[in-house]
């Protein structure tokens, strides 16, 4: 098939705190196929947080080569890497991160309105909104919804640019396991339906389960792979 | 991002704390407040002044015995002949007319009712000079000069002091430091002015003040001269000519003068510069508010800043550039001193007006002016706080790391 979307060369991740040198990554090489289901896990402090921000571009990595859906994402500077993210990238966190003022809506719509899109936004929010099943929630505020329609807006908003990469960060950590199976669920089926590539940073085997491959991190390095 | 959805999200935003919105406000209402107000007053006083001078009569000069600075001692009195001297078309071409007067207090009573009045001794020339007309009887003319005429015409006010009513006093007598007087003329009245009511004055003829109610000595001395030019480009003119033809006569030398020539336009001046500073003082003051007010939103916004350091985060993960965060915090900055500001014009505007009905009430006419370029001023000057006080904030949250903000607790 075509090249993979992700693909990553001995990328290495250096923070100073203070005198001291942390390697949160010591030469990770992986690739992701188009489409795929991932799931990455390992204990705290295996680098599994440093390596989902340098796949969602949210920052840069000290060494190595990573190519994103084509474009090297090295050398980028901030403004570069903003754009990136907003197009190449979509976010589902833990704790849903929505802006507690605004409207369902005009969360999904955010993103659209950061990409310079100027019409159809409403609609094209809209759309996202209903193909994560809240089509009759739009006007409602995050504090009216529950957890699990709250993290359903996250996903509608991570899908609304039609992003290269979907990254979910414990996606089912604030659910019941009710709930967050129903989330994974609509994760999985979206991800069939549109083929967008799924990586899914987790604690919980039973979700890990779920993905294609799980990649297990283990002090900055690949430990092992396991296809499902 | 267009500026409309950045200006309306940013006003949710504000008024998501309305509470906190308004007392950040607060600092800036009442330093606009307070230069609206003070640049209306000071307007309005200006116009007031101007108003009053203007009312004493037009293209006028003032001169007086006595020099500019107390350098010169034993200043030779004005006269009778400095006056006339003064209306020789030859060598005063500019002169229109001079009015020589005599002034003093003086006691005037009728019937049980007694008042103390300006009294003013005065030649026919008085009257076009000052702008003096009379609603009824007539005027001093030159047979009541020649005759040293026991007559008299009466301020508007001094007519209600004694008779209580204003017309109908042609023919009356009344007594002017106990001499009989009979009364020919009621002023128009003339409202409060730089040089106390002129309503409470009464005027008789030059030489009948000068040879029983306001004796001088010497017997010919004048206290001021009032000199009116033919026009307004000719005052300056005018002032070098009696300069000259004065201190001719009185023999002095160049630059010791024993007079002071003093023009309407001098008067306008010294008014104009005591307002100024008083505007100035003010603006000062509240220059000073507004920076506290400024410092106020800074400090705010930092703190706003800080509390949302996640959502700020949570939008660069989304794709925000810098310069999308910049101008989100800078719109809610500058909005909110813009707001501030508006809510000041409205507060001073209301202030002026409050101030202009009291001192109306309390007798002294006075209009507040807000002009157009005083609320442009204070529009721009507030918005420009906001922005100038929220770049730092706003930078602050534009530099954040999105990694260490989306982790922010």
């Amino acid at each position: 098939m075509d090249a993979p979307v992700i693909i990553t060369r001995n990328l290495t991740k250096v923070y100073k705190m203070g005198e001291m040198e942390v390697h949160a990554l010591r030469g990770v090489s992986l690739e992701i196929k188009r489409g795929e289901v991932v799931a990455i896990m390992g204990p705290s402090g295996s680098g599994k947080s440093t390596l989902m921000n340098t796949l969602g571009c949210l920052d840069q990595p000290s060494g190595g080569e990573y190519i994103l859906d084509g474009e090297t994402v090295a050398d980028l500077n901030d403004d570069q890497l903003a754009d990136i993210r907003n197009r190449k990238v979509g976010f589902v966190f833990q704790s849903f991160n929505l802006l507690a003022r605004s409207t369902a809506l005009s969360n999904v719509e955010l993103p659209l309105r950061y990409s310079g899109t100027t019409s159809g936004r409403k609609e094209k929010a809209r759309l996202a909104l209903e193909s994560v099943g809240l089509g009759d929630r739009i006007d409602h505020r995050p504090a009216e919804l529950s957890g699990g329609q709250q993290q359903r807006v996250a996903i509608a908003r991570a899908l609304v640019n039609e992003p290269a990469i979907l990254m979910a960060d414990e996606p089912t950590g604030n659910l019941d396991s009710k709930v967050g199976q129903e989330i994974m669920d609509l994760l999985l089926n979206l991800n069939k339906e549109s083929g967008t590539t799924l990586i899914i940073i987790t604690h919980d085997p039973k979700v890990a389960a779920q993905a294609q491959r799980t990649i297990r991190l283990h002090d900055g390095q690949i430990r092992e792979e396991v296809p499902a | 991002m267009n500026i409309w959805r950045a200006v309306i999200e940013a006003l949710e935003s504000l008024n998501g704390n309305k509470m906190r919105s308004g007392l950040t406000m607060l600092g800036i209402v009442i330093g606009v407040a307070a230069v609206i107000a003070m640049l209306a007053l000071g307007a309005g006083a200006q116009d007031t002044i101007l108003g009053s001078l203007s009312g004493i009569g037009t293209n006028l000069l003032f001169v007086f015995s006595g020099g500019e600075d107390e350098s010169i001692r034993n200043p030779e009195p004005l006269t009778i002949g400095d006056a006339e001297a003064l209306q020789d078309s030859f060598s005063a071409p500019s002169i229109e007319a001079v009015a020589p007067i005599l002034q003093g207090s003086s006691e005037v009573s009728y019937g049980g009712e007694a008042s103390t009045v300006t009294l003013t001794g005065v030649t026919p020339a008085y009257f076009p000079v000052r702008n003096y007309a009379v609603t009824e009887g007539e005027t001093i003319s030159e047979e009541h000069i020649l005759g040293r005429a026991s007559v008299v015409l009466l301020g508007v006010e001094v007519a209600d002091n004694l008779f209580g009513h204003r017309d109908g006093l042609v023919g009356e007598t009344i007594r002017v430091e106990g001499q009989p007087f009979r009364v020919i003329g009621v002023l128009e009245e003339q409202g409060g002015g730089m040089m106390g009511s002129q309503d409470n004055e009464i005027l008789i003829p030059f030489s009948t003040a000068q040879a029983r109610i306001l004796r001088r000595s010497p017997a010919d001395r004048v206290d001021v001269i009032f000199v009116q030019s033919v026009d307004a480009d000719s005052v300056t003119t005018t002032e070098e000519e009696i300069s000259q033809i004065l201190s001719q006569r009185h023999r002095t030398a160049v630059g010791e003068n024993d007079f002071t020539v003093f023009s309407q336009q001098d008067m306008v001046d010294t008014a104009s510069s005591i307002t100024g500073i008083l505007t100035t003082f003010i603006g000062g003051i509240a220059a000073i508010s507004l920076l506290v007010g400024g410092i106020g939103i800074m400090n705010i916004m930092l703190v706003s800043v800080t509390e949302r350091t996640r959502e700020i985060g949570l939008r660069k993960a989304l794709g925000a550039r810098k310069q999308d965060i910049l101008i989100q915090f800078l719109t809610e900055s500058s909005l909110l001193s813009l707001v501030g500001g508006l809510i000041g014009i409205a507060l001073g505007w209301a202030i002026g007006a409050v101030v202009g009905v009291i001192s109306t009430n309390s007798g002294t006419a006075f209009e507040p002016v807000v002009s157009l370029s005083a609320i442009l001023l204070a529009t721009i000057f507030s918005t420009v706080i906001g922005l100038f006080f929220g770049i730092y904030p706003a930078n602050r949250a534009a530099n954040l790391v999105p990694v260490e903000a989306l982790r922010y607790e």
